[in-house]
């Protein structure tokens, strides 16, 4: 995820001395961790690419708040957060808590979108993909974190006002629950992998 | 002796249930575990098929997450968020423009408004400390909808408590304002110096 160059620490200082343009490497190295974790928020990668570039417009505009107490996509994580929040609640959507499942008739929509694409020429890392966003907003911010975000269970729940070991719960239920939906609709591609 | 220390451990894990399991071999999977657990895990996936198994599903579905890519945005990404940054300023952090005076004067300010209310309340219990034997515990009437209709009302504004209550409010007030506009002419004073400069 990260590309060789200065530290993020370093380009944030820079940034805050008025060297504005290095904060196109900060975009460039975070954009795709900021963009798949809003995707767990919204369906729609249009509504997805808005909110991420609000997000980094947000994280320019703070920037001097970032005290580097912690990693910097830690940070950046919270922005995540409340943007998406704030974005479904503008929207409109239930979001009394982002814990559930999302709704029946979404689940439904993509079940017959799945049946309709052919699995069979997607990727595994497609597959993937496409079982997490099987999983509720918050599952699969979880396990988006814990694997691509590089955060330890401790950042997690820092940024999630969780303990460690909630989060650690939180994950194997999470991942239990992404286990399920991988043998519910992709169980030919996971025998397959499995029988490699 | 290995089969011994194997029939060990799995006595230790025979209780565990296939959610317990597959908790305790994520935990080995994510390098969680302590040295002993580790090394009994050890033991049960060489040992026992059915830890043999549920390792290597939970292991195919760790190595699968881990190699899944994180989705990308368009092309002009990048562009559009530095055109949008372009004619934005960094904003002044947060520690620099609020200060904790007045943070704990608002604060005093609220505890003052609640004291002034809990000790007005309580004034108005009708305390009838008879030194009964049979309780330690001063009488009180809690017959507060009788009390209510009974109170006097412009009463209120004339009595002690209110009067001190409203006066602490009052300097509470004065000083926040004082503060409010030492902080302008602050901030006038330093802008006037730098257009001089």
């Amino acid at each position: 995820m990260l590309q060789p160059g200065l530290t993020d620490t370093e380009l944030i200082s820079k940034i805050l001395q008025g060297e504005q343009s290095f904060f196109a490497q900060l975009v460039e190295r975070y954009q795709n961790y900021v963009f798949t974790l809003v995707l767990r928020f919204t369906d729609s990668r249009e509504d997805a690419e808005e909110i991420s570039q609000d997000i980094f417009v947000k994280a320019y505009r703070s920037l001097a708040d970032f005290r580097g107490e912690s990693k910097f996509s830690t940070w950046l994580y919270t922005i995540v957060r409340t943007s998406c929040i704030t974005f479904l609640r503008k929207k409109k959507l239930d979001i009394t808590s982002i814990d559930n499942e999302r709704t029946f008739l979404q689940l439904e929509n993509r079940e017959s979108g799945f049946t309709a694409n052919s699995i069979e020429q997607k990727s595994r890392h497609a597959m993937v993909n496409e079982a997490i966003r099987l999983l509720s907003p918050d599952d699969a911010q979880l396990i988006t974190l814990f694997y691509k975000g590089e955060q330890s269970l401790e950042e997690i729940g820092k940024v999630m006002g969780l303990e460690a070991n909630t989060v650690k719960v939180k994950l194997h239920r999470a991942r239990h629950r992404l286990k399920e939906k991988m043998e519910k609709y992709f169980s030919h591609e996971v025998r397959e992998i499995q029988g490699d | 002796m290995k089969y011994v220390r194997y029939k060990e451990i799995e006595k230790n894990f025979f209780m565990d249930t296939p959610i317990q399991i597959e908790e305790r071999l994520w935990d080995y999977i994510d390098g969680l575990s302590s040295p002993a657990e580790r090394s009994a895990i050890e033991v049960l996936i060489t040992e026992n098929i059915e830890w043999q198994n549920k390792y290597k599903e939970l292991l195919h579905v760790h190595q699968m997450m881990d190699a899944a890519e994180l989705a990308a945005p368009s092309m002009r990404f990048t562009k559009n968020v530095m055109e949008e940054i372009a004619r934005l300023h960094v904003a002044p952090a947060t520690k620099t423009y609020i200060n904790k005076n007045i943070i704990r004067t608002i604060g005093a300010f609220f505890l003052t408004m609640i004291a002034g209310f809990l000790v007005f309340c309580l004034g108005q219990f009708k305390w009838s400390g008879s030194g009964s034997s049979s309780s330690f515990l001063p009488r009180y009437d809690l017959n507060l909808d009788t009390k209510m209709k009974e109170f006097n009302w412009s009463k209120l504004f004339n009595s002690g408590y209110t009067n001190i209550f409203m006066l602490v409010l009052v300097i509470l007030g004065l000083v926040m304002l004082d503060m409010y506009l030492q902080r302008r002419k602050q901030q006038h004073l330093e802008a006037q110096g730098n257009k001089e400069a």
